[in-house]
């Protein structure tokens, strides 16, 4: 689904981040992207998002070199991504608001679309039709998140792109929202690529876990760990191990 | 702040100017029940068409200003380049005491109603400008880039993001110029004009040394400066809703 081949990125007058790196991303894998602050992990899901482009190189997904932010992606960021002059209601509609205000010009939306399900029926999905009136600062730092992962499935995207999303929340709604990204991925099919720099977020959610080092990144070093998301698999001896694995070649990559 | 309280520090007022005209006992400081009877009746003559006026040309001013200012605004401070063009030269008009301009505009525009509404707008103009500016420049990235993620473009950013992040800053820029707005407005009325409160003020006080109506003018031109605060507090509360959430 995703191809990155051979980029190149540099901030302007700072060192690159990334040199002839390639990777391959199939549909329907859930990628966990895991590295010390600086590596360039948040940069790598902008370039997924169209946000940044590569120097050189290119990313193409579906065959598609991308060149803006495609209308089947949606991101989702650790804060600040919801207006918080909207209502919930009022945020999680933005994205068909905003579809309309184009029209369906096949650049800033997707021709013909349909959305199967309404705003309402994911506001339910989320459980946040409650406070569907409320305005962001009202709500709990799990309710926001719920809301902007609303905001993202009401386009029914085909890739989900998500940076830090849990980080600023406490342990139990951390552990319930992961739970429920993983479980909506597999009912809507979703290839989902999150950014963390928490080992076990990593581990619970990647089936696939891209380990970045010291910049600048040439080879992917990708870590399989495919029970993640099955049950039980918090609880078993692969996950452990990989942690264990994963902390030790962070700890060799930051001494 | 409630509406009982500013009643009672309006009515606190009162008590103070009553005392104070009571210790000094001179015409040029009639008690308050006097003054309000007679501005009730100069209401019913001309006290009314003059607040019209002025009313009017402090109205058209701000608007000009904003209409002109919230849109330079919301492009410098969404525009990295525009910013870097266009803030050297902001940050050496924006300290200009626009006041001291006021011979100069008159010179060029004339004495009429467009001369006083140009310098209103001058004032107003640049506190809009700055203020819209540095709240657009100010946007949480990650907040423009979950729009663009979302399909959003430059049009849709403003009209989503630009513009209602602004919307709090224009109102704050109207209340903090409300009083300067009034203040000018009656320097520009003192000459040159037969209506408007300033001159109302300044000729029944300085040439027919009716204190009472002179002060009645004082009242109305309150009034104008205070229903325009409101207004604004208003606008905001129904604009601004989710600033007043908790």
């Amino acid at each position: 689904m995703i191809s990155i081949r051979s980029i190149g990125f540099a901030y302007s007058n700072l060192p690159p981040l990334f040199e002839n790196f390639s990777l391959e991303i199939s549909r329907g894998e859930t990628w966990a992207i895991l590295g010390p602050s600086g590596c360039g992990k948040t940069t790598l899901l902008y370039l997924l998002a169209g946000l940044r482009f590569p120097a050189n190189g290119s990313i193409e997904i579906d065959g598609e070199r991308l060149t803006r932010p495609r209308p089947h992606s949606g991101l989702i960021l650790q804060d600040y991504g919801l207006l918080p002059w909207s209502t919930v209601r009022e945020n999680v509609e933005l994205g068909l608001r905003l579809r309309k205000f184009y029209g369906a010009d096949g650049k800033h939306a997707s021709h013909n679309f349909q959305p199967k399900k309404s705003v309402e029926d994911w506001l339910e999905r989320l459980g946040i039709d409650t406070v569907a009136d409320k305005y962001p600062s009202q709500l709990s730092g799990g309710q926001r998140q719920r809301a902007a992962i609303a905001r993202t499935l009401v386009l029914e995207p085909d890739l989900l792109l998500m940076d830090e999303p849990f980080s600023s929340l406490d342990a139990v709604t951390r552990e319930d929202l992961q739970n429920l990204t993983l479980s909506l991925c597999a009912e809507q099919r979703l290839t989902l690529v999150v950014v963390t720099h928490a080992i076990e977020e990593a581990v619970v959610l990647g089936k696939k876990i891209l380990l970045l080092g010291a910049a600048p990144t040439q080879t992917a070093r990708v870590f399989e760990n495919p029970s993640a998301g099955t049950e039980g698999h918090k609880e078993g001896k692969a996950y452990r191990e990989l942690c264990i694995q994963l902390r030790r070649e962070m700890q060799r990559e930051t001494a | 702040m409630k509406r009982r309280d500013v009643l009672l520090a309006a009515l606190a007022l009162l008590v103070v100017w009553q005392i104070a005209a009571m210790i000094v006992s001179l015409p040029i400081l009639p008690p308050p029940l006097e003054v309000l009877r007679v501005f009730f009746r100069e209401l019913r003559q001309d006290l009314l068409v003059h607040f019209a006026v002025s009313l009017w040309r402090v109205t058209a001013g701000m608007a000009l200003s904003v209409l002109a200012a919230a849109p330079a605004g919301l492009a410098i401070g969404g525009s990295r380049r525009l910013n870097r063009f266009f803030s050297p030269l902001v940050y050496l008009l924006y300290p200009i005491p626009k006041v001291v301009l006021v011979p100069v505009v008159i010179l060029f525009l004339g004495i009429g109603d467009v001369a006083k509404i140009a310098i209103l707008f001058l004032i107003l103009f640049f506190q809009i400008l700055v203020l819209v500016r540095d709240q657009a420049s100010g946007l949480p990235p990650q907040l423009i880039q979950s729009l663009r993620s979302l399909g959003a473009g430059r049009r849709a950013l403003f009209r989503f993001v630009y513009l209602p992040a602004s919307l709090p800053a224009i109102l704050t820029a109207l209340r903090q110029s409300i009083g300067t707005a009034v203040a000018v407005l009656y320097i520009t009325e003192l000459s040159a004009t037969k209506y408007g409160l300033g001159y109302y003020i300044y000729y029944k006080g300085s040439s027919l040394l009716d204190y009472p109506a002179m002060y009645a003018g004082v009242i109305a031109m309150s009034l104008l400066g205070l229903g325009m605060y409101f207004s604004v507090d208003w606008l905001e509360r129904k604009w601004c809703k989710w600033k007043f959430v908790s």
